[in-house]
């Protein structure tokens, strides 16, 4: 393979149509579509007894209100339980629009359709809804305790439970091990939610075609395939009569591979209805209360370890907060509980998560997914064993670390995507050696030293991770030489800002051996592409990219056939060097891609020059063969699938020093370091953007976003005045190194990269704070104000305050 | 309820006379985006925080969601769509691509309005005032720290452009 353009940086393909205004976002389409507004509930749990709209039909402008009562067969059904699993005894979804009770502040009651926004807010503003409130249920704690109910038939709120195990060489299961370890601690940490919150809301567009029956729907989605299947099997249309299409779409970060949304059957279903085209685009505040939520879990640890550190028995207890609803099934606490162990291999191992109901929006994966609240109690853990035995943090980690001889490694669980949590490659130690040097983590307490010496408080703080990427089942890839020498790439995966059209375009340019200014990629347009499943776990670029590797290495053997007929040569002396065929080692024998595109497709018409050298009396050939010789088919192109036996795992350390203001208790990151292993880069600049902007929603994570809920439910916080989203005033310069180990698992030797920087970075803050203060960090994230109490209650309590931790 | 009356609106609109009828309630965000086509401005919280939809009011950035398209009546306005000439990226928009300063794109038009303020009243500015003056922005995809380097890259740019001789 010609590796001219993979692992170059180069600028993005996107870009240019980007800066200029030119994007094409949700909203920025269907100028002239009907628009929706909906009525939400206002109350966390409430029965529905009464909604009087009459005052609503004066507004001028209306077009159509509907209710529940309204929506016919499967546009009225519960939403799909998308992903389900065995331990998910109890899963729930809601309605598209409210069906008696609601059971979080936000759900959708009525959907208002309107000439334009402000007046189907006018008119949704004077629809009246009569409620019975009902005591909801808000916090884990409460949620667990099941003094109340958010679902009548869901005794205790417990949606899931699950427990995995592993057992140590004796046969001992964690607790037994735990117990005949020589050292034993226990605690109690807390995570609590945030989300995704991309700058562009959700947003759905409809156009009904009644000439031929068909669809088109436009959807800010993660998954344009998958939202075509629910929306054809809701509507009753075959799948041939839907085309989904995710134009730009302005970060998702997890959220938007949720599907169906309320809003994604109702509004393709009232299009149709009128024969209108029709568009919601979520506001910021309906995206704060009806979208998605993550991370809030409680957990409980008991470990067992040796004087090394080396941990015996590992005992977790977890428990998740999935919201009203789990449409998204447990992904996010199977996530959790397995990716909790990170590059380590304790002895044993049982972790058990309860997955709990409240009267709150849904929990579904935010970036990371789970990731950070494992990596938040595994590394946790790792500096508790080391403040309690008196070692340095690095070194405990080394001594549980699984040596880089021992893979594949099996963890001996059940990963997310139902395949054994196998280990493909990775090198932990060389890389806590890169991270240690990067961060200065040996030279750190003369730092330390120098800085009290001047009346400051810093401390360092490390986290390391592994990262299930690339999960199944498949993505897969089209590609096409037309007669000008384009090449047309499709994947059905869809892009939400990373840089798709880039790296796919710099695969199929090293594949083909063309030049990347040839190449056109298009992504998420079932048009194109119908069959994919979306772009979520870090595994665009590990699926869609080696699909497509995949589907060019086809094209080329075509190529070279057709080019060894053209050119009188054996295939196997040829290769594709700018776009031209050639007999290797010999350029003056060759021939254009775009003159093999015309040769592969025999021409009755000649429609311009070109074509004409593939018409029948142009071509020569055996009048007894066919034109298009048996198994051949016309076209320049090849389609092929990448389906992976299992996740590939990317891994990452990360290192910080902060800063602790003595008096005012603000935390400050004063470095930040990250190295990390994606196996082989495509595009370096765009991975370390990636990280980049996955650290910063770390750093959000840890110390500035929370969704702060009342006792009766209401999201306190719901804007951008009270919700802190950093600027770049908040967010630390992070400095990167990476490591290349490369997957065995798939033909390009990648990894994914799209969540790494996000997971590690509450555990290393905490843990810097933690070594700053000399308190123990037990929860996240963590406000000056919360370090000001934190402070107080170590003031009074001992027990809170760590021996100085040596490093 | 009656048709809300509507009012004629006249502005420069990245040098262009533009004018359309709206209701006197219409945001100057959602006038530029639906009454006048221009798509590129767009609009993240409106509630004035994100800073998606700055646009440039008489040269100076302004949140167009926080403004009534009835008070920029009269008055120039600068859009994203604006910022390049005859076809050439800006020098602004060439750094934030050269630097890999936008990654989904959505917040990068309230960027590149607030950046060229920014360097056309501050052409060299510090790291200090960089961070300052971009810290009315909301990014939630490149943690920033490429936006800054884009900022000082743009400072350079301009800086070039202006030593070559002028034909």
């Amino acid at each position: 393979m010609s590796t001219s353009m993979f692992g170059e940086p180069i600028a993005r393909r996107e870009d240019p149509r980007l800066l200029t205004g030119q994007g094409r976002y949700l909203d920025d389409l269907g100028r002239d579509a009907l628009a929706v507004a909906f009525v939400r509930s206002p109350h966390a749990h409430a029965r529905i007894t009464g909604i009087d709209v009459d005052a609503a039909l004066d507004v001028d402008g209306l077009v159509a209100v509907y209710t529940w009562e309204d929506l016919p067969g499967p546009v009225g059904e519960p939403l799909p339980l998308l992903i389900p699993h065995p331990a998910l005894t109890h899963g729930r979804t809601g309605y598209p629009l409210a069906r008696d009770i609601v059971r979080y502040a936000g759900e959708p009651v009525v959907m208002v359709v309107a000439r334009d926004r402000y007046l189907a807010e006018d008119a949704a503003e004077r629809i009246r809804v009569e409620y019975e409130v009902l005591p909801p249920v808000v916090g884990i704690e409460n949620a667990a305790a099941a003094g109340r109910l958010v679902h009548d038939d869901v005794p205790g709120n417990v949606g899931a439970h699950l427990v995995q195990q592993t057992r140590d060489a004796a046969g001992r299961d964690a607790p037994a091990a735990v117990e005949a370890a020589p050292h034993r601690l226990e605690f109690r940490l807390d995570i609590e939610r945030s989300a995704a919150m991309p700058l562009e809301g959700r947003g759905v567009y409809a156009r009904w075609d009644a000439d031929d029956g068909s669809l088109r729907v436009y959807s800010s989605t993660q998954t344009s395939t998958s939202v075509r299947m629910a929306v054809a099997a809701r509507l009753g249309l075959p799948k041939t009569k839907v085309e989904v299409i995710a134009p730009d779409v302005g970060g998702g970060f997890g959220v938007k591979i949720v599907h169906p949304w309320p809003e994604e059957v109702l509004v393709p279903w009232a299009a149709r209805l009128l024969g209108r085209e029709v568009k919601w685009t979520e506001d910021r505040r309906e995206h704060f209360v009806s979208a998605a939520h993550e991370r809030g879990q409680v957990q409980f640890v008991r470990v067992g370890f040796d004087d090394d550190g080396r941990i015996r028995g590992l005992d977790v207890r977890i428990l998740h907060d999935h919201g009203a609803y789990t449409p998204y099934g447990i992904i996010v606490p199977i996530i959790t509980s397995t990716q909790l162990l990170g590059p380590y291999k304790p002895d044993a191992y049982r972790v058990e998560f309860t997955s709990l109901y409240t009267n709150t929006v849904i929990v579904t994966p935010y970036r990371g997914a789970g990731r950070p609240q494992g990596v938040f109690c595994m590394e946790r853990t790792m500096d508790r064993i080391a403040a309690h035995l008196g070692l340095d943090r690095a070194d405990v980690r080394a001594a549980n670390f699984i040596a880089p001889g021992e893979f594949p490694y099996d963890q001996g669980l059940t990963f997310q995507d139902g395949r054994p949590l196998i280990y493909d490659s990775g090198d932990y130690p060389r890389m806590l050696d890169m991270i240690k040097e990067l961060v200065g983590w040996d030279g750190f307490e003369r730092e330390r030293a120098a800085a009290a010496r001047r009346g400051r408080r810093i401390g360092i703080g490390l986290g390391c991770y592994v990262e299930g990427t690339g999960v199944g089942p498949y993505e897969g890839g089209h590609v096409e030489v037309d007669s000008g020498g384009r090449v047309h790439v499709s994947t059905g995966l869809t892009s939400q800002g990373q840089g798709h059209e880039t790296v796919f375009a710099q695969i199929a340019a090293a594949e083909l051996g063309v030049p990347i200014e040839d190449v056109t990629v298009t992504t998420g347009d079932t048009r194109r592409f119908g069959y994919a499943v979306g772009t979520f776990a870090s595994r665009a670029a590990v699926l869609s990219g080696n699909a497509i590797a995949l589907a060019c290495r086809r094209l080329r053997d075509k190529a070279l056939r057709i080019a060894g007929e053209a050119l009188e040569a054996d295939p196997r002396d040829l290769e594709i060097t700018d776009g031209t065929v050639h007999v290797r080692g010999d350029t003056t024998a060759c021939i254009p891609l775009r003159t093999v595109a015309v040769l592969a497709n025999p021409l009755r018409y000649a429609f311009d020059d070109e074509a004409q050298r593939a018409t029948q009396f142009a071509t020569g050939g055996s009048p007894d063969e066919p034109p298009v010789a048996e198994g051949q088919e016309p076209g320049l192109e090849g389609r092929d699938y990448y389906s992976p036996v299992r996740s590939t795992f990317a891994a990452g350390m990360h290192a910080a020093v902060v800063e602790t203001d003595p008096d005012t208790a603000e935390i400050r990151i004063l470095r930040y370091a990250v190295v990390h292993d994606c196996g082989r880069l495509i595009n370096p600049r765009i991975v370390e953007g990636q990280i980049h902007g996955g650290v910063a929603q770390g750093v959000a994570g840890a110390l500035y976003e929370r969704m702060v809920y009342d006792e009766a439910g209401q999201l306190l916080n719901a804007s951008f005045m009270d919700f802190l989203m950093p600027y770049a005033t908040e967010i630390p310069h992070v400095a990167t190194d990476h490591l290349q180990t490369p997957s065995p698992l798939n033909p390009l030797g990648i990894k994914g990269a799209g969540e790494a920087g996000v997971i590690p970075v509450s555990a290393v803050i905490a843990a810097a704070v933690e070594d700053a203060e000399g308190i123990r960090v037990d929860a996240m994230p963590l406000s000056p104000d919360g370090l000001f109490r934190l402070r107080r209650r170590a003031a009074a309590d001992p027990g809170l305050r760590l021996p100085r931790v040596r490093v | 309820m009656n048709g809300e009356r509507t009012h004629r609106i006249a502005m420069t609109v990245n040098g262009t006379y533009r004018e359309a009828a709206a209701p006197a309630r219409r945001l100057l965000s959602d006038f530029l985006r639906h009454d006048l086509g221009l798509t590129g401005t767009h609009v993240g919280c409106e509630h004035g925080v994100c800073g998606c939809c700055t646009v440039l009011l008489d040269g100076e950035p302004v949140r167009s969601c926080l403004m009534l398209a009835v008070t920029a009546d009269g008055h120039e306005i600068t859009t994203v769509e604006g910022l390049a000439t005859g076809g050439e990226l800006s020098p602004v928009q060439r750094a934030f691509q050269e630097c890999h300063g936008l990654q989904c794109g959505f917040c990068t038009p309230g960027f590149l309005c607030t950046v060229t303020a920014l360097l056309r009243d501050n052409p060299r500015p510090t790291e200090e005032e960089v961070l300052e003056g971009i810290s009315g922005n909301l990014c939630r995809c490149t943690g920033y720290q490429n936006i800054v380097k884009s900022v000082h890259r743009a400072a350079d740019l301009i800086a070039e452009a202006g030593r070559e001789p002028t034909l």
